[in-house]
Parts: structure tokens; C-alpha cells; sequence
């Protein structure tokens, strides 16, 4: 029998992570915790790894990509369009056909629907290169149905890797062509009400006891992408209580056509302004940003949904969740004098603090 | 929308109040000697203290009150900016103006002398506190001695055989004169640590705000708040009456009228046991005021029994439904410690983490005295202070000067003794006294004055403000910001029927208003409403436990109604500035104690 290629999420082996990305590391890590991840396999790196050796595109890929001038513009976009086609044209192995489909038939039947409707991901790895970020450069698939669609999409996440951007990205980071792969998460798709991010620290001036959330109705890709100025709120982890709120104009959402196609679709007038998300929801997903918080030891970045299948207090599920990185690295500066009590009464009395100090005209 | 308040040489005397300023030390009105000094500053009305109208005698309290907090930051502690706070009287209204130390020299050159004066105090906070326990205690204990009878006919014989010399006249000019020491006693020591106690709560709190700049005040508040303090015993000991009513059995004896209950219980021996706890209650904790204690007409607990006995009726009532009355201590201690817990868990850095616990130590040891004072000073001493005054306006009363005994505080504190005098001086002559015909017709017009002076509709604050309120007092003490300065600038037209205050106690709460301008009218509220009022007193605490929600004019996130609502688990929003005025008793509203907004939903 051939080496198993698929990894659960639900069985996830940190020995396997060099193998699964970033990103399918994370839903490993995070199912095994007991969040509320929707469930998933990756399909590992070895697989594109092996698939490059025996077909021969490992070399027909390094032949086309290595010796391109990635500045010239029109050389790298020939270039490109070559692997990709390259890797799209090139038949899968009959051993991993058996593993995605046997993997994806498994999947559908745990949750109950025949070609049930998945996500499809791409988690690049880079093996010197462990913490690499390849955030946004490779592409996801959304509401994929059949077997034959998922391998489709596991091979155009594959083909990702052989963009211009990912090419020239590569070349700036100097990351060897060969060290990079790519693994792929096939994962339930939610076709949430609601979703967006949450941040477990305010982005606007890092105080680590406030959790931001943005939320936006639909996909959270409007949210991602910022074709959407989403709702906004601060949660405060330790009360638990919601210190701000901003409800915006919703323009757009991300949903399902009719043909089963994410679409970008204008949002009614009445919805536009009334906020995507109920006050219990958004401590819901203060707390499953603060649990994955807490299970990483560090300040997070997570994207979330709201899923309208599953009864309220359940329904808000965990989709990522990266560490955050720009005030996660800075130490709070707090004034010398603060920790001298007269020093920083005196201080105080000058400078009465908080929100009481605003201009009036 | 103005950019300025009314300047107090604007404003005009309603009518029917004219000579008002007569009823009000002359230095303490605005005049045309000071008119340039007085209009260059920014004055407001202290409405947490003193939203009404003020009779001359009850003056006596706010000028002490006021004079004294500017001795001790001015004179005693040198308060690096910090002056005085200064207090006139407009149309029977208290309006203040913090003086600040503006020259940064100058502040500079005030720092070592505060940190040597104040350092003393936080250095030797417990021991100063003990004896301060022991000064106000004693100054009360001489209060309740103070006695004024009526003349007599025939000094006693006893004066004539231990050849005293001093008679009952002189004796009742020496004991006025000791009831204002020790007024202005109770007042001094009222003062001599607050300010240092809301320095250090202060200086924990801009900790925190350095640390979370978003972090909620009332997580702050709750991370210092003591769980066993005296303001609340009062309350407590309703709870204690209403639960042994009920273990007694004689729980449906109780009504709201205390001589009923009372002549109930004396049929048997467990009415007589409750009756005797009921009196073993009285004191001290019923020297309690229903108001702010500024006021000579604020209904005290011990002379007005009907009070307490209608809450603890409410009480036996609430335990009759199987409601639990006692307050979960240990829930309460259990939830702080998490509080600080996780909050001192997100401090990654040991020295700033070693900083939060000094400045968390401090506050906790200064805050009792915070909570406390005001037990000892506005409800046990000013019960006192107001008992005396009125024995000695019944006495003028019964010699003819007055028609009721609390005519008394329309007279200034300076012509009690004239009073005194008048009566002492017929009575050792031997002839009538002039009182009964100068006070006779005086009473009358200073009693219209009063009444036009009360239906004056007091502007929030006069002149111009600064571009900026950093004054600390005016923040700390009176919650005065930059924010509700421009709120009283934008008026109460409020077209989105909302207004916002402070976010005093978390929760979000909706049902009907219940508007209720004093403590006269807290027998009104109905289970479920939400209670609207310019600001509540500890006494009201009863009420707490039916309410859904408190909406308030004034104060701030350590206001007594933001206290009690997180006590009870009760959304807050204070500060409100207009809460009162444009919200209807019977209206819908939508609390929101998490962001300090409310909404009127129809």
C-alpha cells in the first residue's frame, strides 16, 4: 500500500507539521485542542513532492522557473503561465487520486452529505524556512463539490505556487525553488451569516486586555480583502464586556449564487446598517479568540464564522488563527516616573487621564 | 452650539427672590469688587452635592465644606496644581470654580514640599487612620452631647451653692458656638485624607489606562472597591432586622409605618426580641440621611422610622418570594481576585507587573477611608449637626421667634447668635424679646425668596470654559470633563433620543422609566422599572434590589448609584447631565451599562 498522504486535522501529528504549511499546522493544532474548527484533512507536502519527482515536473518546473529574470515582466508572466500549465495538465497519480477520494468520500460521510460542499487551501511550506509567512500569496478555493472538483483545486492550489507574485515573492525572500511545496487542507465549508477576524489585542494601540473584531455579513473574504468596511467592536477579555461598538455600512457581502458560485452581491438596504452580529455572538468569538490565545501563549490573529446550521452558543467556529506580529513584539512603554508613586501621582494630577482630556472646539 | 455659559452678571434674579444675596455671607456672592476676577473664571453647579436651592444656615455646611478642601490642598499638602476649590452662591444655587496652579515653575517648586507633607500621610496611612477613626468619633460623641433647653424660670440652686457664676444664658451662646467647632471640625477632618485617598486610586487607575489604555473604569473600580465597608452597613442591618423577622416568625407584623410594627410586636416575646434588635440597630447605623447630607431637610433614618421599616417590609417580602437578601462575600472577594489575576497576567514584563501590584496595595489601603468618611461625616455627624439645630429651632420656636422649628436654617449661621442673644437678653432683663415681631415678618419674606429661588431653573455652569479640563479636582471630585462641559454647551435637545454618560456598571437593560427627583418618591418604583434620577443616596439601596437599571444626571464611575449597581449586578449609565429632564416616567429605554448610552424607545 502507498505511504499515507492525507493528515486529519482531528489526528493531527506535530511530527508531520514540516509537511502540512502553516496553515494546516494551525487546524491541526487548534482541532486538537477542542475549538470548534470545522473538520478537515490536509493533503501533505510529500504528496506534491512525490507527484513532482515521479511525473518529472520537479525538473521540467526548475528547467522553466530558475533561470527567469523575475524583473522582466513579460519573461516571468510567460514563465509562469507555463509551470502552471504545466502542473494543471499533468495527470495526478492514480495512488494520491485514491487517497484524496477515499479522504473526501470519508469526510462527507462523518458529516452526514454526500459531495459535501469544501473549502480548498493552499498551506505552503518552505523547508528552511519553518516560520515562513506565505500569507495571501497562494490561492483558496470555496464551496468545491465532488471528487473530482477537489483533486481539480488541489491541483490549481499546487499550480499557486507558480504565480508572477509567489515567483518573484521566492526570489526577494531568497527561498530556494526546491525548498518550497505545497500542502493542501480540504476543510467543511461553512456558508456563514456572518464572519470576519479577531484580533486579541487592539490593533489601533496594542492593549493586550482588548480583543477587535471586525465583522461583515456573509464570506469573511470581503472582510479580508476590504471590500467591505466592516462592523467594528472591542470585547474586554477580562470583563467580557463590549467597550466599543461601530456598526458600519455593509455594502457588499460575499455568497452563494444560485449555480453554487461565491459571488460578490450588494447588500439590501435594510441589512447594510444593522449590525451582522449579536452582542452573545460577539462574546462568543472574543472567547474562541481568547481560548486560542491562551492555547498558543501569545497574541492572535483569527478568522472566524458564524454558522447558520448550527443551533445559537455553538454556531460561531474557529478558521484560522495566526499569531499576531506587530505589537506582539513591542514591549509596552509605559512612563519611567509610573513606578514611582509621587513621581507618577504628581503625573496624574497634571495630566488627569483617559478620555477626559478633549478638545472642545 | 455656544461656546459659553451665561457670565453670573447676566444672569437675573427671578422674581420674588429679590435681596437673596442678604441670605449669603458677602463673600461668598458675586460682586462688582471682584467682578473682573469673578468673570474671568469658569464656575459650575455642583449637582452631585447640592442640585438645589440652598437655605442660609445649610450654607454654613458648604462653606466650611469647600474652604476646608482648599486649606488642606493649598496650606497643608501643597497639591503640585492645585489651589482651592472656590464656591459662590447665585440665586440660592452652589456654584464652584477650581483654582489651579498654572505656572509650571511654579508647580514644579510645589512637588517636594507635597511629597514630604503627603508622603507622611501615605507613609503612615494606618496609623493616622486609626486615630482619625478616634478624632471623628469623638467630635461625634461631643456633637450628640450638645444640648439647648429653654431657659428657666429661676436659675438652679446648685449654680448659687458651688458658686458657678455662669448661667444658662451664656450656656446657650458657648453651646451654638461649640456646634459650629465642631462642625467645622467634622468638616476639616472630612478632608484631611480624602484627597490623598483619591490621589492614589487615581494613580492606579492612569496605571491601568498606560497598561490598557481600553480598559473598562469599572474594572478598575472593582480591582480596588472594598467588600465589607460601613457605608453599606445600614443596609445590612435592614437585611439582618428583615431575615430575624422571618426566623421569628413575625415577618407580617412589618409595614411600612414604624409605630404599627412596632405596637405589633410588643404582644409577645419574639415581637419583643425583634423590637430590641430593631433599637440595638438605631445606633449608629440609622443615623443615616436619604439625601446627600448637604441638606437640613434630607429625611434621617432615626427620625424618620417609616423608612427603614418600609425596606425592611420590602425585604420580608423579597424573602417571602425565596430571594436570597445576603450578598455573596465570597462570590464578590472571588470574582475581584480574577479581576486582578488576569489582568496582571497580561502585564508581560516583571517590573511594570511589580509596579501594578505597589500601586494596587496603595489604593486598597487608602480606598476604606474613600468609602467610609462618608458614613462618619455626611450620615452620623450632619444627622447630628441637623438634630441640634432643630432643638434649638424649637425652642426659639416655643419662645415665639418661629413658627416651626426648621425656620431656623433661614437664618445665616452668623445670626443665630443674634437670635440667641434677643432671647437670652429678654429673658435676663426681664422684658419681651424683639424675635417674635423682627422674626415674625423676616421668616415670611425669606421663605418667598426661598420659593422663588427653588423654581429657578439653574444653568449647569456660567462663563467661559477652558479649551481644556484638566483641573484634577474638578475630575476627580465632580466628574466635571471636558466631554460634560460640552454636553451642557449642546443643551438637552437630544433628537436620536439618546444620551450618553458614563459607563458606570456593565450590563445592558431595557423597560419603563421611573423618574424620581428625591427620596420622597423612591416608594414608587415598581419591579422591573429603571430608575432616573439627578443621583441617589446609600439610603436608597432598598430599592436596588427591584430596579432593572440607573440613569443619572450627575456623578461619576465611583458615584454612589455606580457603587451600589455593581454591587447588585445592575446596568449603570451616570452622568447623563439630562437624564431627568428629557425622559418621561412611563417611557421605554434601553440601558446600556457597557457603553453609557441610553435610549428612549418611544
Amino acid at each position: 500500500m502507498a505511504q499515507q498522504h492525507i493528515a486529519w486535522f482531528d489526528r493531527h501529528d506535530p511530527a508531520l507539521e514540516p509537511h502540512l504549511g502553516g496553515k494546516n499546522t494551525s487546524l491541526g493544532i487548534l482541532t486538537m485542542a477542542g475549538l470548534p474548527v470545522p473538520a478537515g484533512f490536509a493533503v501533505s507536502a510529500e504528496a506534491y513532492r512525490r507527484t513532482l519527482g515521479e511525473t518529472g515536473l520537479a525538473s521540467a518546473l526548475a528547467t522553466l522557473v530558475s533561470g527567469v529574470d523575475v524583473e522582466d515582466g513579460d519573461a516571468l508572466a510567460s514563465a509562469a503561465s507555463e509551470a502552471r500549465d504545466l502542473v494543471t495538465g499533468t495527470p495526478l497519480p492514480q495512488w494520491l487520486v485514491d487517497q484524496v477520494d477515499d479522504a473526501y468520500a470519508t469526510l462527507s460521510q462523518r458529516r452526514g452529505q454526500s459531495d459535501l460542499p469544501v473549502a480548498v487551501r493552499s498551506s505552503a511550506t518552505c523547508e528552511d524556512q519553518p516560520d515562513a509567512s506565505f500569507a495571501g500569496e497562494h490561492d483558496t478555493y470555496l464551496w468545491v463539490r465532488s471528487s473530482d472538483r477537489v483533486r481539480e483545486h488541489l491541483v490549481r492550489c499546487w499550480a499557486s505556487l507558480y504565480t508572477e507574485r509567489a515567483i518573484w515573492y521566492r526570489r526577494q525572500m531568497h527561498y530556494a525553488e526546491d525548498d518550497v511545496a505545497m500542502s493542501v487542507g480540504v476543510q467543511q465549508m461553512v456558508m456563514p451569516r456572518t464572519s470576519g477576524v479577531a484580533f486579541t489585542l487592539n490593533p489601533l494601540n496594542g492593549d493586550r486586555s482588548q480583543i477587535a473584531i471586525d465583522a461583515s455579513w456573509g464570506l469573511g473574504e470581503a472582510v479580508v480583502s476590504g471590500a467591505v468596511t466592516p462592523d467594528n467592536f472591542l470585547v474586554d477579555k477580562v470583563m467580557g464586556t463590549i467597550t466599543s461598538r461601530v456598526v458600519s455600512d455593509k455594502t457588499v457581502e460575499h455568497v452563494l449564487d444560485g449555480a453554487d458560485r461565491v459571488v460578490e452581491r450588494e447588500v439590501e438596504a435594510e441589512r447594510r446598517t444593522a449590525p451582522s452580529i449579536s452582542d452573545d455572538e460577539i462574546r462568543a468569538v472574543a472567547a474562541l479568540a481568547r481560548r486560542a490565545e491562551k492555547h498558543y501563549g501569545r497574541p492572535q490573529d483569527v478568522e472566524w464564522a458564524i454558522d447558520p446550521a448550527l443551533p445559537p452558543g455553538e454556531n460561531v467556529v474557529l478558521l484560522q488563527s495566526r499569531p499576531e506580529t506587530v505589537w506582539s513584539r513591542r514591549k509596552r512603554e509605559v512612563p519611567e516616573a509610573a513606578a514611582d508613586t509621587f513621581s507618577s501621582i504628581v503625573h496624574n494630577l497634571l495630566h488627569p487621564s483617559g478620555t477626559q482630556t478633549v478638545h472642545l472646539h | 452650539m455656544p461656546d459659553r455659559f451665561p457670565s453670573p452678571f447676566e444672569v437675573v434674579t427671578p422674581t420674588g427672590a429679590e435681596g437673596w444675596e442678604e441670605l449669603y455671607g458677602y463673600s461668598t456672592v458675586f460682586s462688582e469688587d471682584r467682578r473682573e476676577l469673578e468673570e474671568s473664571m469658569f464656575w459650575f453647579m455642583d449637582g452631585v452635592h447640592t442640585p438645589e436651592a440652598i437655605e442660609p444656615w445649610d450654607a454654613t455646611v458648604l462653606d466650611f465644606a469647600l474652604t476646608f478642601l482648599g486649606q488642606y490642598t493649598t496650606r497643608h499638602y501643597v497639591i503640585p496644581p492645585a489651589l482651592g476649590v472656590d464656591i459662590r452662591y447665585l440665586n440660592g444655587h452652589m456654584y464652584l470654580s477650581p483654582v489651579p496652579v498654572t505656572d509650571p515653575a511654579e508647580i514644579e517648586a510645589r512637588v517636594p514640599e507635597f511629597a514630604e507633607r503627603a508622603g507622611h500621610y501615605f507613609a503612615n496611612w494606618s496609623t493616622l487612620y486609626d486615630a482619625w477613626m478616634d478624632k471623628i468619633k469623638g467630635v461625634i460623641a461631643e456633637l450628640e452631647a450638645i444640648d439647648f433647653q429653654p431657659l428657666p424660670h429661676r436659675e438652679d440652686m446648685s449654680v448659687i451653692t458651688e458658686g458657678r457664676g455662669i448661667g444658662s444664658g451664656q450656656l446657650m451662646m458657648f453651646e451654638y458656638d461649640k456646634l459650629v467647632q465642631l462642625t467645622a471640625k467634622l468638616w476639616a477632618h472630612h478632608f484631611e485624607f480624602l484627597n490623598l485617598g483619591y490621589a492614589a486610586y487615581l494613580d492606579f487607575f492612569g496605571f491601568c489606562k498606560q497598561l490598557w489604555p481600553s480598559i473598562p473604569d469599572q474594572a478598575i473600580a472593582k480591582m480596588v472597591a472594598g467588600i465589607e465597608v460601613d457605608l453599606f452597613r445600614p443596609d445590612e442591618e435592614l437585611k439582618k432586622l428583615a431575615q430575624l423577622a422571618v426566623e421569628l416568625g413575625v415577618g407580617e407584623r412589618i409595614s411600612g409605618v414604624a409605630a404599627d410594627t412596632l405596637a405589633a410586636m410588643d404582644g409577645d416575646e419574639a415581637g419583643k426580641q425583634w423590637a430590641a434588635a430593631w433599637d440595638e440597630a438605631h445606633h449608629p447605623w440609622f443615623n443615616f440621611s436619604s439625601g446627600s447630607g448637604f441638606y437640613h431637610s434630607d429625611k434621617v433614618w432615626a427620625e424618620y422610622p417609616d423608612i427603614p421599616m418600609g425596606f425592611i417590609a420590602s425585604y420580608v417580602a423579597a424573602l417571602g418570594r425565596g430571594e436570597s437578601l445576603a450578598r455573596p462575600i465570597e462570590a464578590i472577594e472571588a470574582e475581584r481576585d480574577r479581576i486582578v489575576a488576569e489582568y496582571s497576567e497580561l502585564i508581560d514584563d516583571d517590573e511594570n507587573r511589580a509596579t501594578f501590584d505597589g500601586k494596587l496595595g496603595l489604593a486598597r489601603v487608602v480606598f476604606p477611608y474613600v468609602e467610609n468618611h462618608n458614613f462618619y461625616v455626611e450620615h452620623w455627624g450632619m444627622s447630628q449637626v441637623w438634630g441640634k439645630m432643630r432643638q434649638l429651632g424649637q425652642l426659639l420656636t416655643d419662645a415665639g421667634f418661629f413658627g416651626t422649628a426648621d425656620d431656623i436654617f433661614l437664618l445665616r449661621r452668623n445670626e443665630v447668635p443674634d437670635a440667641i442673644f434677643d432671647y437670652f437678653h429678654g429673658w435676663a432683663v426681664g422684658i419681651p424679646s424683639r424675635g417674635p415681631a423682627y422674626w415674625g415678618r423676616e421668616i415670611p419674606r425669606r421663605q418667598a425668596i426661598m420659593q422663588a429661588l427653588r423654581s429657578w431653573s439653574a444653568p449647569p455652569a456660567l462663563g467661559v470654559p477652558p479649551e481644556v479640563i484638566t483641573e484634577p479636582f474638578s475630575v476627580m471630585l465632580w466628574g466635571v470633563t471636558s466631554d460634560s462641559v460640552k454636553a451642557w454647551l449642546g443643551g438637552s435637545d437630544n433628537p436620536d433620543g439618546t444620551l450618553s454618560g458614563f459607563a458606570a456598571s456593565p450590563g445592558v437593560a431595557e423597560g419603563p422609566a421611573r423618574v424620581i427627583l428625591g427620596a420622597e418618591g423612591i416608594s414608587e418604583l415598581q419591579e422591573g422599572e429603571i430608575l432616573v434620577a439627578p443621583l441617589t443616596a446609600p439610603s436608597w439601596a432598598p430599592v436596588f434590589g427591584k430596579i432593572a437599571a440607573t440613569v443619572t444626571d450627575v456623578g461619576g464611575i465611583m458615584s454612589h448609584a455606580a457603587i451600589v449597581c455593581r454591587e447588585y449586578g445592575l446596568p449603570a449609565v451616570t452622568g447623563t447631565a439630562f437624564a431627568t429632564k428629557n425622559i418621561k416616567t412611563g417611557q421605554r429605554l434601553s440601558v446600556d451599562g457597557n457603553t453609557g448610552q441610553v435610549t428612549v424607545l418611544d
